[in-house]
C-alpha cells in the first residue's frame, strides 16, 4: 500500500481522505498510542482516519498555534524522545491507517536523515511532512527518502507564486499539503475562501492529491473542504477533543468527521 | 577554537563558497550554513525582500538617504577612544574602543533599523514587527518607526520584560506596542518564534525587522551589510591613530550583528585576528551559557543552518547569560562559516569575567559599557595579557550600560534592594 493507493481508494468511494494529526507522546507515550488508535478506529459506526500524521514534538514549533504547541510541550515535559516516535508510527500502521510523520527539520537533521528514513520505513511509515523544509533545502531528505521509498510531502500556501507551486509540486510526492490560510495551525470558525482558490491554482501544476489543512474544526468544515480537496487535515481540533474526552472522544470525533466526508456533497464539484 | 569535524556538517556542500564581496550564494548559503529553513508561506515575502534590498543597495538615492540618517540622526561616525588606563590591565596593550555606545539609542542597533525601516517604506508596507531580548533592538526599532511613521509591534520574552522594564517603558513612550511572550522559556528565542507566527499571519502588510545577523536569507546578508559601516569607520580610524592595522578585533557575539559588522572592515586583512566573545554564563562545563559556536553543534533554528545549543534529539536548549542580549541559543550563519574556515576565532567568557571587565572599564575610563560589550572587553584583557604591550587591540563597544544598571547594582551590591527602581534611574 502507498499514499497513492489510499487516495485512489477514497476517490473510488467519491470522498476525500480524512487525515488526522496528533503529536506522539501527548499527553504521555502510552496515552498517545491509544489516542492514535482511536483516531483510526473511529466511533464503531464509521471508521476514522485514512491517514494519520504523527507529530514529532519540538521545542520551537514556529508553524504551530497555541493548541499544538502546548500539546507538544506537554509531551516533551513527560519525557518524549525521538526514538519513541517510531512506536507511535507502528501503532498507527497496525491499526490499519497510513502513517506519515510531521516534523520540523532540526530533529531529523540531528537524528541523521538517512537513519530517520530507515527507521520510519521500518516502523511502517509512508512519508514525512516538513513545515519548515522547502524543496530548495531538501537535498539530503530527497536522497534519504528515495533510498528508503518514502514520500516527501511539502507545503504550498496562498502566498506561493505560480513558479513556487510548480517547483513544489515537482519536488513532492504522496500528496501536497495546502496550508489553507496565511497563519499558524489552529481551529477556526470558518473555512477560508483562500483554500479553494489555492487548491484550484495548485491543480494546474500537478496531478498529485492535495490535502487541505489549517483551521478545519468540525464535520461541517470537513465536508465543505472535502468538496474541493482530496484530503482534509484536522489537527488542533483532535487535540481539544483528546484533552476533554480522551480516546473515546477522539474516536467519536474521527467518526463524525468521516461521516461528514461520506455524505453526498451539497454541490457537485469535479475532482 | 574547537576543531571542527567536517562530517558533522551534514549535507550542503562547501561549493556555495562566498564569492566576491563575501556575499552568500543566491539561496543565502555561507558555505554549508544559512539558507532558508522557513515555512513556505513566508518564502515569497523573503524573495520580495531579497529583491527589494538588492535594488535598494544599488540605488544611489537610497544609499544617500541612509547615509544622511546615519550622520544627522544616529550620530555617525562614532568616535574611536583609546583606553589607556584600561589597557594597563590588559598586559599594557593599546586598547582602542569603537564607540557604538554613543550612537542614538545607545548601541549599534540603530544602523540596522534605519536601513530596514527605509526599506519598509520603499516596499510600501506600513506595519513593522520585531523581537528583542535586552530591549536595545526593540528601542531602536520603535525609534526608527516613530521617525518614519510606521506601526510597530515588539515581541519580548516575559522574563526579559521584567529584567528590562525601563526599555519596555521606552518602547511604549516611542509609540510601539510591546507584547510579552509567555511561551517556552519566555526569552529571546521565544520572542522570535512569536514574531515569526505574526509574520506568517500578516506578511502581506508587515515587515519583520530582524535584529541580528541570523535568520533566513536575506537577513544575515542585509543585517551584516547595514552594520559594515562600523568596521569601515574603525579601520580608517585605527590607521589614522596608530599608523597600522590592529593585531586583533574583538566583539561580543550573541546572534552576532555587531561582531559581523566590525569584522567586515578587516576580513580581507589576513594579519588581523577576528575574535568573537560568546557568553560563557556560569561556565561551559555548567551547561548554563549562550556559547553556540564554542560549545554547540550544527542545526537549523529560526530559518537558517548554523551552530546552536541543542540536545541529542535536536530539541533547542535554553541559553543562559547574565546579559539578556547574549541569551540566545543560536548564532548568525556567517559566523559559523568564519569559525569553520578559521578566519575568525570564538571564545567564551563567564558572567564573572564579563562583570569584572564591566567594572574595570567604568573605573578606569569613566565608560559604563553594556554587559554584552563587557564580554568583548574581558576578551581583550585576556588577549592583551597573552600578547603583551606591543599589541594593538580594537574592541567594539557595541552599547552602553544604562539599561544594565539594575543588573549591575544587584551584582555588585551597590545599593539597597529597595533603592533600585526604574524611576530612580531616570
Amino acid at each position: 500500500m502507498s499514499l497513492e493507493d489510499v487516495f485512489r481508494t477514497c476517490a473510488e468511494q467519491r470522498r476525500a481522505a480524512l487525515i488526522g494529526y496528533l503529536p506522539a507522546g501527548f499527553p504521555t507515550m502510552p496515552e498517545s498510542v491509544e489516542l492514535l488508535e482511536a483516531m483510526v478506529r473511529g466511533d464503531g459506526a464509521t471508521p476514522g482516519c485514512d491517514i494519520v500524521e504523527v507529530g514529532l514534538p519540538y521545542s520551537d514549533p514556529v508553524m504551530d498555534g497555541p493548541t499544538i504547541q502546548a500539546a507538544s510541550g506537554q509531551a516533551l515535559r513527560n519525557g518524549f524522545r525521538v526514538r519513541r516516535l517510531f512506536d507511535a508510527v507502528s501503532a498507527v500502521a497496525a491499526a490499519g491507517a497510513a502513517p506519515v510523520v510531521m516534523s520540523y527539520w532540526n530533529p531529523i537533521h540531528r537524528y541523521g536523515p538517512d537513519a530517520f528514513a530507515e527507521d520510519l520505513r521500518a516502523a511502517g511509515g509512508f512519508g514525512l511532512i516538513t513545515p519548515d523544509l522547502i524543496p530548495e533545502e531538501a537535498g539530503e531528505w530527497s536522497a534519504a527518502s528515495n533510498r528508503h521509498g518514502l514520500d516527501r510531502i511539502f507545503l504550498v500556501a496562498p502566498s506561493s507564486s505560480e513558479r513556487r507551486l510548480a517547483l513544489t509540486a515537482e519536488a513532492g510526492s504522496g500528496f501536497l499539503y495546502a496550508a489553507s490560510v496565511m497563519g499558524v495551525t489552529g481551529a477556526r470558525d470558518s473555512v477560508s475562501g483562500s483554500a479553494r482558490e489555492l487548491v484550484r491554482r495548485t491543480r494546474e501544476h500537478t496531478s498529485l492529491p492535495i490535502g487541505v489543512g489549517l483551521g478545519v474544526r468540525n464535520a461541517e468544515h470537513a465536508a465543505e473542504v472535502g468538496e474541493f480537496a482530496d484530503g482534509v487535515i484536522v489537527g488542533s481540533a483532535f487535540i481539544t477533543r483528546a484533552e476533554r474526552e480522551g480516546a473515546t472522544g477522539v474516536g467519536a470525533f474521527a467518526g463524525e468527521l468521516a461521516r461528514g466526508l461520506r455524505a453526498e456533497p451539497a454541490s457537485t464539484v469535479d475532482r | 577554537m574547537t576543531a571542527r569535524d567536517p562530517d558533522e556538517v551534514n549535507g550542503v556542500s562547501g561549493a556555495h563558497a562566498t564569492s566576491g564581496g563575501h556575499d552568500p550564494d543566491e539561496g543565502g548559503h555561507f558555505g554549508p550554513y544559512g539558507g532558508r529553513f522557513m515555512p513556505e508561506a513566508l518564502i515569497s515575502a523573503q524573495d520580495e525582500l531579497a529583491e527589494e534590498y538588492d535594488k535598494a543597495r544599488n540605488d544611489p538615492e537610497f544609499v544617500a538617504e541612509l547615509d544622511r540618517l546615519l550622520r544627522d540622526y544616529a550620530g555617525r561616525p562614532s568616535p574611536l577612544t583609546e583606553a589607556e588606563r584600561f589597557g594597563a590591565h590588559a598586559g599594557g596593550a593599546r586598547v582602542l574602543l569603537k564607540r557604538e555606545d554613543l550612537n542614538h539609542t545607545g548601541s549599534h542597533k540603530i544602523n540596522n533599523v534605519l536601513g530596514q525601516a527605509l526599506l519598509v517604506k520603499r516596499m510600501g508596507k506600513r506595519r513593522v514587527i520585531a523581537e528583542t531580548g535586552a530591549g536595545q533592538h526593540g528601542v531602536a526599532t520603535a525609534t526608527a518607526c516613530a521617525l518614519l511613521d510606521l506601526d510597530c509591534v515588539v515581541y519580548m520574552g516575559a522574563t526579559d520584560t521584567e529584567r528590562q522594564a525601563l526599555n519596555v517603558a521606552r518602547m511604549r513612550l516611542l509609540g510601539a506596542e510591546v507584547r510579552p511572550v509567555n511561551t517556552g522559556s519566555a526569552t529571546l528565542k521565544d520572542a522570535i518564534n512569536e514574531a515569526l507566527r505574526d509574520w506568517v499571519t500578516n506578511v502581506a502588510d508587515t515587515h519583520y525587522l530582524l535584529g541580528t545577523a541570523a535568520g533566513s536569507h536575506p537577513f544575515p546578508l542585509m543585517v551584516r551589510n547595514l552594520h559594515k559601516v562600523i568596521g569601515q569607520e574603525a579601520r580608517e580610524q585605527v590607521l589614522r591613530s596608530t599608523g597600522e592595522l590592529p593585531d586583533a578585533v574583538l566583539a561580543c557575539v550573541g546572534g552576532g550583528s555587531n561582531a559581523i559588522g566590525v569584522f567586515h572592515g578587516f576580513v580581507d586583512d589576513p594579519g588581523v585576528r577576528l575574535i568573537g566573545m560568546e557568553a560563557g554564563g556560569h561556565g561551559l562545563e555548567s551547561g548554563e551559557h549562550g556559547a553556540a559556536l564554542t560549545s554547540g553543534t550544527p542545526g537549523t533554528l529560526h530559518g537558517a543552518r548554523s551552530y546552536l545549543l541543542q540536545d541529542e534529539d535536536g530539541q533547542i536548549a535554553e541559553a543562559y547569560s547574565i546579559s539578556a542580549g547574549l541569551d540566545y541559543p543560536g548564532v548568525g550563519p556567517e559566523h559559523a562559516w568564519l569559525a569553520d574556515s578559521g578566519r575568525a576565532e570564538y571564545r567564551a567568557v563567564t558572567d564573572e569575567e564579563a562583570m569584572e571587565a564591566f567594572k574595570l572599564l567604568s573605573r578606569t575610563e569613566g565608560i559604563i559599557p553594556a554587559i554584552e560589550s563587557a564580554h568583548a572587553l574581558a576578551g581583550a584583557l585576556r588577549l592583551g595579557r597573552e600578547l603583551g604591550p606591543e599589541a594593538v587591540l580594537l574592541v567594539n563597544l557595541s552599547g552602553r550600560g544604562d539599561k544594565d544598571m539594575d543588573t549591575a547594582a544587584h551584582y555588585f551590591g551597590l545599593v539597597p534592594e529597595a533603592g533600585i527602581t526604574g524611576e530612580d534611574q531616570q
